[in-house]
């Protein structure tokens, strides 16, 4: 499904390669000063001590990652909330994705323009507005005021938490997965309905395989950026529900732990990177033996 | 196979009874009747944009008609969606599943229907077969040829034996060469399979060719239906004569009607031509044109003074203005005075002398009433 990219031209190779080159040092400097070096920083101090006045004090230890353990239920929250919010997100978004595609016609600009229109704001103040309107001024106060009691508590819940998440994020879903589906090629489905496959057995068939791209990114876009969310749980989550991202604020700001912080961070990343990967494995193996499973 | 045909053929596979389908303010389809033999090659000719398409996908049940009833086996089909018609469809840019490989594209149809695995794997291959394509199965699409991928969709729609088969330009896509080797591929695979095919094209060879009967349309409408032999020498417009096949066209008013008609052109001769068997009747004074095939056309080398018109020949001096050698046959641009400009083709057979006149060459044209036609306009 995923195609490598279409062969570069071949005349002028040679300046074509500088050329490359040349345009790519911007972005590669860029990573390498912003995500290399601080990578490699985390990993030196990951393996540190922390000096008794906090910080950082040279030394080699595995210390710190033996006591990852103890912040697991940091690690545990965050992982099965990025899980269930990309589920739900894919949920939601792809009736929304496929509508926009398929059915909306000449609206589709417009409600593109409606779907994007919260991001024109700061995210701080989306997730503020959240925090109003689950708060016991909010909705709690309006069930009250038609006669729900007891008031039920919406803020600082798990409930909260994916509000919040979900809104935030949905769009990142939506997006590829629109972009997907457009391309889809129409045709496609009335050959499925020609050959005797009704809509569902369609979907499940063509739609869905054809739209997998637009999927795997969306779910990407938003579990990877969703496993070190931290404002979210802190304003709406009110601390209760602890994720690795407030862990990671508290050791470098409160507790002033640098070496272990920065081995609950490596983890974070080992956690991301292990996840995502079992996921490519299972979501481009499982294609290609479903293709080739029945001959 | 060819038993089921023989036993089905004399019924009406698809009939359409005044059939309209209207797009907003386009009548893309207005007001059809079609009967389509079972086992027959069926094509639906005419120019972009006359409703071929529509057509068609209102037989495998894409389209639901405006107005007007469709029968597909003698039942009407009206509701009925797509998955349940016993209809296949090749589409016009083959439409193959990117993410399957060949063997499963093909094996589509038969997944719906649940047939046991070990029958689809036969049946797939054998289906592959038919194509010539038996070692293919394993093959990306995208890494087929596009005659290849032709025969995939092929292998595909016929795998569910459906009553009839639609292809829409199934060869639109194919250079010159290809398209002549899969026309005869296609008619020698209808012979053997024994499927009603309705085949939609704008290229008349192919149409020519391939069919047992054409429905020739324009605008929505059939200008007329028949065998390709009827179609070319007894066109029943101008429009149909002027698409299958070249025509000289002279307009004039009509003197008579009749079996034989007389019509007087714009510079006053009065030219005699035969009444197609399915005329429009045409009133006297009324407009019409009299199409000669260019190659009713003889000329020789002896010029005659003057034009000589009766109800049995007509024969005029001429002018080459250009000759086209084309090897078998020679292409020319002939001046009249009587007539003003028109076309002749010669074959360049062993039989006739030396043939082939220069341009300037003074010549005789010549014809038989009854080679040419009196049209309606
Ligand atoms: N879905 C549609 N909506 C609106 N108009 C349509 C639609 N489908 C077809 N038409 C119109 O109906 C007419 C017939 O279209 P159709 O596709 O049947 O033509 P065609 O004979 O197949 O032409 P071509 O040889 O170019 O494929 C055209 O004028 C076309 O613009
Ligand atoms: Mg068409």
């Amino acid at each position: 499904m995923v195609q490598g990219p279409a062969a570069v031209a071949a005349p002028g190779r040679g300046r074509g390669r500088a050329v490359t080159a040349l345009l790519l040092t911007p972005t590669s400097l860029w990573y390498l000063l912003l995500l290399l070096v601080p990578l490699a920083i985390l990993i030196v101090f990951s393996f540190g001590e922390r000096s008794p006045v906090g910080g950082y004090h040279p030394g080699l230890t595995l210390e710190n990652y033996l006591r990852l353990p103890t912040r697991q239920a940091a690690f545990v929250n965050t992982l099965v909330l990025a899980v269930a919010s990309t589920a739900l997100c894919a949920l939601l978004g792809y009736p929304l994705a496929y509508y926009l595609a398929t059915r909306a016609g000449s609206r589709r600009t417009l409600l593109l323009i409606l779907i994007a229109l919260p991001f024109l704001t700061s995210f701080l103040i989306r997730t503020y507005a959240w925090f109003t309107i689950l708060g016991a001024n909010g909705i709690p106060a309006i069930l009250g005021a038609l006669g729900v009691s007891p008031r039920p508590v919406l803020l600082n819940t798990h409930f909260a938490i994916l509000i919040g998440i979900v809104y935030n994020y949905l769009p990142l879903m939506v997006f590829p997965l629109y972009v997907s589906l457009e391309r889809l090629d129409k045709r496609l489905l009335e050959a499925s309905k020609d050959l005797g496959a009704g809509r569902w057995a369609t979907f499940r068939q063509v739609t869905l395989p054809l739209s997998a791209p637009g999927l795997i990114s969306g779910a990407l876009l938003v579990f990877i950026p969703m496993m070190g969310e931290y404002i979210i749980p802190n304003m709406l989550g009110g601390g209760k529900v602890f994720f690795v991202g407030n862990a990671l604020v508290d050791l470098f700001l409160q507790s002033r732990n640098w070496p272990f912080g920065s081995a609950a961070a490596i983890g974070l990343i080992m956690v991301v990177l292990i996840t995502v990967s079992i996921y490519l494995f299972l979501t481009s193996r499982g294609r290609v033996q479903r293709e080739v499973s029945q001959l | 196979m060819a038993g089921q045909s023989q036993e089905r053929t004399g019924q009406t596979d698809v009939e359409f009874r005044s059939v309209t389908k209207r797009f907003g303010a386009v009548v893309a389809v207005d007001d059809v009747d079609l009967r389509i033999r079972a086992g027959s090659f069926y094509s639906l000719l005419g120019p972009s944009g006359c409703g071929k398409t529509t057509s068609l996908r209102m037989i495998a049940g894409f389209e639901d008609p405006t107005a007007g009833e469709i029968f597909i086996g003698g039942e009407p089909v009206l509701g009925v969606p797509p998955y349940r018609r016993q209809v296949n469809t090749v589409f016009q840019h083959y439409a193959l599943f990117p993410h399957m490989d060949v063997g499963r594209n093909v094996g589509y149809g038969l997944r719906q229907r649940r047939v046991p695995r070990e029958e689809q794997e036969r049946r797939v291959q054998e289906a592959l077969d038919l194509v010539r394509l038996s070692a293919y199965g394993r093959r990306r699409v995208w890494e087929l040829s596009g005659g290849q991928q032709q025969r995939v969709a092929l292998a595909r729609a016929l795998i569910n034996h459906p009553t009839v088969l639609l292809l829409d330009e199934p060869l639109g896509a194919l250079d010159l060469k290809l398209r002549k080797e899969m026309q005869l591929e296609l008619k020698a695979l209808q012979h053997q399979v024994g499927i009603t095919f309705v085949y939609v094209t704008h290229d008349q060879e192919e149409a020519i060719t391939m069919s047992d009967r054409i429905a020739v349309m324009r605008d929505g409408r059939i200008q007329q239906e028949g065998t390709p032999t009827e179609l070319y020498d007894e066109p029943a417009n101008r429009f149909v004569a002027s698409f299958l096949g070249q025509s000289n066209f002279f307009e004039g008013e009509l003197l008579e009607d009749g079996e034989l008609a007389g019509v007087r052109t714009a510079r006053g001769l009065i030219l005699w031509g035969r009444r197609p068997g399915s005329r429009e009747p045409l009133a006297a004074g009324s407009r019409a044109t009299v199409a000669i095939r260019p190659e009713r056309i003889s000329l020789a080398g002896d010029p005659p003074a003057d034009a000589a018109v009766d109800r049995e020949t007509a024969t005029l001096p001429g002018r080459v203005l250009q000759g086209t050698y084309l090897g078998d046959q020679s292409e020319y641009q002939i001046e009249t005075d009587a007539l003003g400009p028109l076309m002749v083709r010669s074959i360049n057979s062993e039989g006739l002398p030396a043939a082939h006149f220069g341009a300037g060459a003074a010549v005789r044209v010549a014809w038989r009433a009854r080679s040419s036609l009196v049209l309606g306009i």
